[in-house]
């Protein structure tokens, strides 16, 4: 039997037994185990690690990760109509370029000199965000659209010292789940019915519901059914009228042709960055942002980074840094110190290179031509017997709700007979809103045909038929 | 002699030994802002126009939205074309330094380990990029069984009964973590009363943080003069309201509290929980696990620890190790096998619901996995011995400094960092440790100083980690020795740095008044250039 | 265009290298110069002044004459701008307090003094509140808490101030009975407060939000005081700048450098002594809500004796609030906070750990040793 020799790893170089034995003559150690004397025996492992066997060589590894890979079906070989808050849209390559270069993937929190790269490019990042908004102030990444509206939502409550917060009974429950157990000790959650034939906030129900105790009042616009919430502007009247701050959640891909919520009085704006230049990534691809007017009340309450421009000794120079670093930012009886953490910083720069690229014509371009294909997906969908569009008449972007009760069949069954004809069908809506019934959420972006969408009404026909 | 060769024969001039210190200069671009590259008209990349027959059929909706939902006017956004954003990216690029370009050993804490980029293309591969997370779960078969596997390592590696991948990255698991135990103490009747968390100043701050955002009153742990936790103060804190400890270990100093075991023990008789920040895990992988020290939950960053890259800050990836008395508490939906496939649970009546749109950072999940798959049991033995090892090495050669010191745990061998203390030659020279750091960026290189408070005075924290070699440890032991001797033969040099990097020294008064700071460029101009 | 006043004390820690405590009084002084004493204050304010020198043009220098300040600021290369008139070799504590009270008339951006907690008190004595002053340490033991570290730092910390780069905080002006303490006896009083320059952060590379300014600290200490309160019981109020915001969280005004009670959201008693005390805690249940005094991080015995031994053993151990900024226990570097009440009885049942608050939401678990 030929012996086993002891593995020099590529990612490990002082595995190399030659240098290991210089190193620990250098530190006075026969061996490494004498470097672990301070953990006690009690508790040290005293077996190998019961782990599979490895793939040393890189091209093996490669086979067993490609073969798991392989039993996935993306998007890429189906037609899929999913949103839901995560979309299909076009990556332009020069996207994947920038954040894939070694430079920005493996960097970390250096300074402003060594890493002026990361500071200038997420600054650059704030600033086209604050063009679309037409907001001053916008922050770093956060984790996610969830956690920035979370957030967005204890801001509220740290400014006006109140502890309701009014939220649109649209919101998907998985989002609520996470707003609810993130805000639950200084914020409390109530829900705001909406109008069954529109969709949109009951103003009525507002009306009773909000009181002196409101820290905000949020909606998204669009909604998570996908209609805009053309009642936005009396919303935020109310929400001021009561000293509430009024909190939108949006999609930035639609702010090249929808207002920004600063427009309808809005106060804090949030939402997900996903839709500008991010892979879907199985859900790995979110990222949060918030913006606010520039106003010491409302930035020194921002738990996030936020970085600034500024001059250095030199005349014409560029230095960055962090704005307010020292910011007393909590109110005294909420030291709820949110934290800053490693969010989400590389899908910054990403967006901020998607909006380079497209550019105010191309946001225009983009918008526009989503809500025309939107528009025309429910067009054609409503003329297929037995299958409604509600909400139909207010306008929508990107998304929209398809009801099938109508018909013999549940969206699970209509799923899963056009996932045999490779067409992934809006997600199930039945378990998150009872009361729509057997009602799915398609999402159409500006990757969707003409002919993808006309195969989808012959497949759901085909399918209810 | 050769054809064609002249009459004259030069002798042979070989090329000179490179110095010890490299002449480092960073990449100097001097580039605007890219606002000011806007040229009116320029396109970056077209988006795809609808079918004549769509518009025919609808119109314009845009167009038609009512006036207050109708944006007036294009943002005002920069132009550019594909070339020139980018060139101008690229350039941001080559000002930014990251583990692929500099031996980052100085960001303490934070593993700067090398990620391999054979993961990195891995995880690019459509068949993860282009999966929806509401996809039917047949068609994600694949990446469903990646997270079952690295599952089942990570139960292996922390001892628990189940791992959640969900948490977006170290601090949202510790939330994670926070929001199990209070679930579970809610769940048996005394959430209310239970309303304290004890945490150490060592320990990394976001513990202390999300107990805060939990609604939870918190208990610091200074050290004693060891620099462990101090366990008098421990039995003192700890009474019917504590609901947990949150403690690191080894803690930001580097140092192994052997006593890890009686500070579980003392809380768990308060019937409070123990929850594990394994942030610093590196060292220890294999060689001791946080279910035989007796916690109950546990949490691993997947970027630090299992090498996914820090991406500027994120994205990342958490992982959080629970016992069978908190399996019912994790976050919704769990991936499980039924022994033909893989399936999300849905149903589960106690979870505290989800903390993350989708089910974790996948593209990270995979490339851990991968990394975990390349070394085995074996390999992740080499990698913990060789952190320390590099650590201990390191330590050994940074003493040799003047004017540096390790506080705490004299003579007795560290895990994974250090946390040293410039506080001599800062008294020497008033040179201080921020102003060593930025002279370091002269030489291609940096390091973090300390999680506030600054408890160690005139801290630096060195991680090496097992990826770098023996060379790269002497070359940023070499830089740090020439900065301190410039400290006490020529401190001005140390002050005004530094002088190789992308910019000089920034000016910081604006960042801290309101009337001056701009976190953008629409507000620089309004505030600053005054012409908007 | 920045001004920095200067005052040097030129017989501060005179008597210290050849073994005298303190140097205040003739006497003392006599004998320390027959010893062959050297004053070292006028070298500490040249060493303090070094850092300034990268400011050039522009600041301005004001100074008293001679060995008042003048010596120091020529030897550290500076061109002073020299007011007022000494006697060469026989300056006093009213000579210190006269020049303090000319520099906050003309209104200097920050006046730097050398000496220890006797020239600490003549500043306070003169110069209006609010006044930015920092001391420069060359007394033998200082335990005032608005002296830098060393003189250099004094130096460092005066450069960061002028440019913006500093906070101002209040810090402790305590002074030692001299006399007292040469006969044997311990006792201090806190006289009041100096506004005083401290290190504001330098660091971007942040991971996580950095602490808060020591304001919000205090009126957040202040809340969960003020927020735990029970009805009917006397909380007997000590010294300092943490239960001053106690009392403004309550709207009470609050002795400065005093002992107050309060109960049930009312002032019941002002700047109160020992005596005072026992009589009060007999008719009602106490507590004592205190922070630590001075830069040597004393609990009880520094400049708040009036909550005396037999006070503390009345009140009980378990009924005894400390609250404190996280600021100043770190610089206390790990060491106890210390007691010393007069009784060794009562120091040895203050001994061991303490909760201090520390924040709203925030304790901390800290050693006590007697």
């Amino acid at each position: 039997m030929i012996p086993k020799k002891p593995v020099v790893y590529p990612y490990i170089p002082n595995s190399n037994p030659i240098v290991k034995r210089e190193m620990l003559n250098a530190v006075g150690a026969k061996s490494v185990d004498e470097l672990y004397a301070e953990i006690p025996e009690s508790i040290r492992l005293k077996r190998k690690l019961d782990l599979p066997e490895p793939f040393l060589s890189e091209a093996s590894l490669v086979r067993h990760v490609e073969s798991l890979l392989a039993k996935n079906q993306s998007t890429r070989e189906n037609l899929s109509f999913l949103g839901a808050g995560c979309a299909q849209h076009y990556v332009p390559a020069v996207c994947d370029e920038i954040n894939s270069r070694g430079e920005f993937l493996t960097a970390y929190a250096g300074e402003p000199y060594e890493d002026h790269g990361r500071f200038q490019s997420l600054f650059e990042y704030e600033s086209m965000m604050a063009e679309m908004l037409n907001m001053d102030v916008v922050n770093v990444p956060v984790y996610d659209g969830g956690q920035a509206t979370s957030t967005a939502l204890r801001m509220a409550g740290r400014i006006t010292g109140r502890k309701l917060a009014l939220l649109p009974a649209t919101t998907a429950p998985d989002k609520l789940s996470q707003i609810r157990d993130y805000v639950r000790p200084d914020v409390h959650v109530e829900l705001v019915a909406f109008d069954p034939a529109t969709g949109l906030m009951d103003l009525d129900a507002l009306g009773r519901q909000i009181n002196v105790q409101t820290a905000a009042v949020f909606i998204e616009n669009p909604s998570y059914l996908g209609f805009l919430e053309t009642q936005a502007s009396e919303i935020g009247t109310v929400a001021h009228e009561h000293g509430s701050l009024f909190v939108v959640g949006v999609d930035p891909i639609s702010l090249g042709v929808i207002s920004p919520p600063v427009e309808y009085g809005g106060d804090i704006a949030c939402g997900d960055i996903q839709s500008l230049g991010i892979h879907m990534n199985y859900g790995g691809g979110h990222a949060g942002f918030i913006a606010t007017r520039d106003e010491e009340a409302f930035v020194a309450q921002f738990p996030s980074r936020l970085f600034g421009v500024a001059t250095t000794s030199v005349e014409g120079e560029y230095g960055f840094g962090d704005v307010a670093y020292e910011r007393t930012s909590f109110a005294v009886r909420e030291e709820g110190k949110e934290w800053v953490g490693t969010a989400a910083a590389l899908w910054g720069i990403t967006a901020g290179v998607y909006l380079a690229l497209m550019g105010p014509q191309g946001m225009v371009e983009i918008g526009r031509g989503i809500m025309q294909r939107t528009r025309y997906a429910m067009q054609r969908l409503a003329g297929l017997p037995d299958v409604r569009v509600p909400f139909a008449n207010t306008p929508h972007f990107k998304e929209f709700v398809v009801d099938f009760n109508r018909t013999s069949k549940t969206v699970t069954e209509i799923n899963r007979a056009l996932h045999e004809r490779g067409i992934f069908g809006g997600s199930d809506l039945s378990r998150e809103f009872p009361a729509l019934g057997q009602c799915g959420l398609y999402c159409v972006t500006e990757t969707h045909t003409q002919a993808d969408i006309g195969r989808l009404v012959s497949a759901i026909q085909e399918v209810l038929a | 002699m050769k054809p064609g060769v002249t009459g004259k024969q030069r002798p042979p001039r070989p090329v000179a030994k490179k110095p010890t210190l490299r002449r480092f200069h960073q990449a100097r671009w001097d580039e605007p802002v890219i606002f000011e590259l806007s040229v009116a008209g320029q396109r970056g990349v077209l988006p795809p126009e609808p079918e004549s027959a769509i518009i025919e059929a609808v119109g314009d909706p845009a167009g038609d939205l009512p006036e207050g939902l109708r944006r007036k006017s294009a943002p005002a956004l920069p132009e550019l074309s594909q070339l020139h954003v980018l060139r101008h990216y690229a350039r941001m690029s080559q000002e930014n330094l990251g583990v692929d370009l500099n031996i980052d050993i100085g960001q303490g804490t934070c593993t700067m380990k090398y990620s391999p980029k054979v993961n990195d293309q891995l995880a690019r591969s459509p068949k993860l990029s282009e999966l929806h997370p509401l996809q039917p779960v047949s068609s994600v078969q694949g990446i469903l069984e990646v997270m079952c596997r690295l599952e089942g390592i990570l139960k292996e590696i922390s001892g628990m009964e189940r791992v959640t991948l969900q948490p977006g990255a170290g601090s949202s698991a510790i939330y994670c973590n926070i929001s199990m135990i209070r679930a579970y103490h809610e769940a048996h009747g005394d959430g209310q009363y239970r309303d304290e968390v004890i945490t150490t100043i060592f320990s990394h701050p976001s513990n202390a943080a999300a107990a805060k955002v939990a609604g939870y009153k918190v208990i610091t742990l200074y050290p004693n003069a060891d620099g462990y936790p101090d366990v008098d103060a421990l039995a003192s804190a700890v009474s019917e309201r504590t609901a947990a400890l949150l403690i690191t270990n080894p803690e930001d100093t580097g140092i192994f509290n052997p006593r890890i075991e009686e500070f579980v023990r003392i809380v768990h008789e308060a019937g409070g929980l123990c929850s594990y920040d394994q942030a610093n895990a590196n060292g220890i992988l294999g060689i001791t696990r946080a279910r035989d020290a007796g916690f109950d939950v546990c949490h691993f960053n997947l970027h630090k620890t299992f090498s996914t890259p820090h991406g500027c800050g994120g994205p990342g990836a958490g992982a959080c190790g629970v016992t069978g008395e908190i399996v019912p508490f994790l976050p919704t939906p769990t991936v499980e096998f039924d022994g033909a496939s893989y399936y999300l649970d849905f149903n589960r009546p106690q979870s505290i619901g989800k903390i993350r749109p989708g089910y974790g950072v996948a593209q990270n999940l995979l490339r851990a996995y991968a990394w975990v798959m390349s070394l085995g049991a074996d390999g992740l033995r080499e990698v913990a011995e060789t952190a320390v090892l590099n650590n201990n090495y390191l330590l050994t050669r940074v003493l040799e400094i003047r004017g540096v010191s390790a506080p705490y745990a004299k003579g007795k061998r560290r895990i994974e960092q250090v946390r040293y203390s410039w506080e001599r030659l800062a008294n020497d020279t008033g040179v201080h440790t921020e102003e060593i750091g930025f002279r370091a960026a002269d030489f291609g290189t940096h390091y973090w100083t300390s999680h506030h408070p600054f408890v160690v005075p005139e801290p630096m924290t060195l991680e090496p980690t097992e990826s770098y070699s023996k060379e790269d440890l002497d070359e940023y032991v070499a830089i740090l020795k020439h900065i301190a001797e410039e400290a006490y033969a020529d401190p001005e040099t140390v002050h005004s740095a530094p002088h190789n990097s992308t910019v000089h020294k920034t000016d910081q008064e604006s960042f801290d008044d309101p009337d001056a700071w701009a976190v953008t460029w629409r507000a620089y101009r309004r505030k600053v250039l005054r012409d908007t | 265009m920045k001004r920095i006043g200067l005052i040097v004390n030129p017989i501060a820690g005179i008597g210290g290298r050849v073994g005298l405590k303190g140097s205040d009084g003739a006497e003392t002084l006599r004998l320390a110069l027959e010893l062959g004493a050297v004053p070292e204050a006028l070298q500490r304010g040249t060493s303090s002044l070094l850092p300034l020198s990268s400011m050039g043009h522009a600041m301005e220098l004001l100074t008293f004459p001679l060995e008042m300040g003048e010596t120091s600021a020529r030897d550290a290369g500076f061109t002073p701008t020299v007011i007022g008139e000494i006697r060469a070799g026989a300056t006093t504590a009213e000579d210190t307090s006269r020049a303090a009270r000319q520099m906050s008339a003309l209104g200097v951006d920050l006046l730097l003094f050398a000496g220890g907690d006797g020239t600490a008190r003549d500043i306070w004595r003169a110069v209006r509140p609010q006044f930015p002053c920092l001391g420069i340490p060359a007394g033998v033991k200082i335990h005032s808490a608005v002296y830098a570290t060393n003189p250099r730092h004094a130096g460092e910390l005066a450069e960061m101030f002028l440019e913006g780069r500093a906070r101002l905080r209040e810090a402790e002006v305590v002074d030692l009975d001299e006399d007292a303490y040469r006969a044997g006896n311990v006792s201090t009083r806190l006289y009041g407060y100096l506004s005083v320059p401290y290190r504001a952060l330098l660091l971007q590379n942040q991971k996580a939000p950095s602490p808060a300014s020591e304001a919000l600290q205090t009126a957040a200490i202040g809340a969960a005081v003020v927020e735990a309160m029970q009805p009917g019981v006397l909380y007997i109020l000590g010294p300092g700048t943490t239960t001053r915001a106690i009392a403004r969280q309550m709207d009470v005004p609050k002795t400065l450098v005093g002992v107050d009670v309060v109960c049930d959201g009312n002032l019941v008693a002002q700047d109160v002594n020992q005596s005072q005390l026992l009589t009060m805690i007999e008719t009602a249940p106490a507590k004592i809500v205190v922070t630590p005094i001075g830069g040597q991080g004393f609990l009880f015995g520094r400049g708040n004796q009036q909550i005396g031994p037999e006070v503390i053993r009345r009140v009980g151990r378990e009924n005894i609030i400390v609250v404190s900024t996280s600021d100043k226990l770190n610089a206390l570097r790990a060491q106890p906070l210390l007691v010393d009440t007069g009784s060794p009885d009562v120091d040895a049942m203050l001994a061991g750990y303490f909760t201090v608050i520390t924040g709203f939401a925030e304790r901390t678990v800290y050693r006590v040793a007697s």
